[in-house]
């Protein structure tokens, strides 16, 4: 597959966490991925859309940015919040963490992301937001199950 | 996310059908705590079957209403066996604490 690269901007608002997993789902369908691959994928980026609007924002209006570039049988998905940044980071990514226990948070929006996903990097910066960058590779068996 | 919600004696049956996630966790969630409060329900089944996905908002609707629920000594099964659902639900241990059926006679049966 040939590079493609896409970016998508849109306000913290939780109804848009379905639009934004969606529009990299059918982004990620030129790899021709198998249901649970995309699925997968779609799970990573609501996990990390849903952190930028709860925790990157808390709530407030801000901008989203997501790339994604495809490159052989690869995808990069960058989620970018440009927001207060996460305090702990290693705290944060612990599994069952959760600094809003109150809204019955599980704590597990790294955890899902890191599982679902090949690869998984976090930048954040204090008051200047959080780049989260995911791989995953789509498996181009000739018989896999579509 | 469409919800539909039946007693049946002290068991509310809550059936989920479509995305669930942030969004539409936190309007779930306060739909079946009403429900369990003006129909003094003690047990619940959530029926997760018909759902096209879910993240880990829907583990922590699933862990804040189980928490509640055996509080008051009441009893929390989910019904799944749904692509979608099943991995994330095995992901986050919530089937070590969690009883989960297949189908819901079984589970009216177990409960």
């Amino acid at each position: 597959m040939e590079r493609n690269h896409m970016k998508l901007e849109f306000l913290s608002k939780s109804k848009n966490e379905s639009f934004s997993r969606i529009v990299v789902a059918a982004f990620a369908a030129q790899l021709d991925p198998t249901i649970e691959e995309l699925s997968d994928i779609k799970t990573a980026i609501s996990e990390a859309v849903t952190n930028a609007i709860i925790h990157g924002y808390e709530y407030g209006d801000g901008i989203i940015r997501i790339e994604a570039t495809i490159e052989g049988n690869v995808i990069e998905i960058i989620v970018e919040d440009f927001g207060k940044g996460i305090l702990n980071l290693e705290k944060a990514m612990e599994p069952f963490y959760t600094s809003k226990p109150d809204l019955e948070r599980s704590g597990m929006g790294f955890t899902v992301m890191e599982t679902f996903m090949d690869d998984l990097k976090v930048e954040t910066n204090e008051s200047h937001g959080t780049r989260i960058i995911m791989t995953k590779r789509i498996e181009n068996l000739p018989n896999k199950e579509r | 996310m469409n919800l539909s919600m039946e007693t049946r004696e002290n068991i509310l049956v809550v059936k989920l059908k479509g995305e669930l996630d942030h969004h539409s966790a936190e309007s779930t969630r306060k739909k079946i705590d009403k429900a369990i409060i003006e129909k003094g329900s003690k047990n619940i089944i959530l029926d997760l079957k018909e759902l096209s996905f879910m993240d880990s908002s829907g583990i922590g609707l699933i862990m804040g209403r189980y928490k509640n629920i055996s509080q008051k000594d009441g009893k929390l099964f989910v019904i799944s066996g749904n692509q979608y659902v099943d991995r994330i639900l095995k992901m986050s241990g919530l089937l070590k604490i969690i009883e989960a059926y297949p189908e819901m006679d079984t589970a009216l049966k177990n409960i």
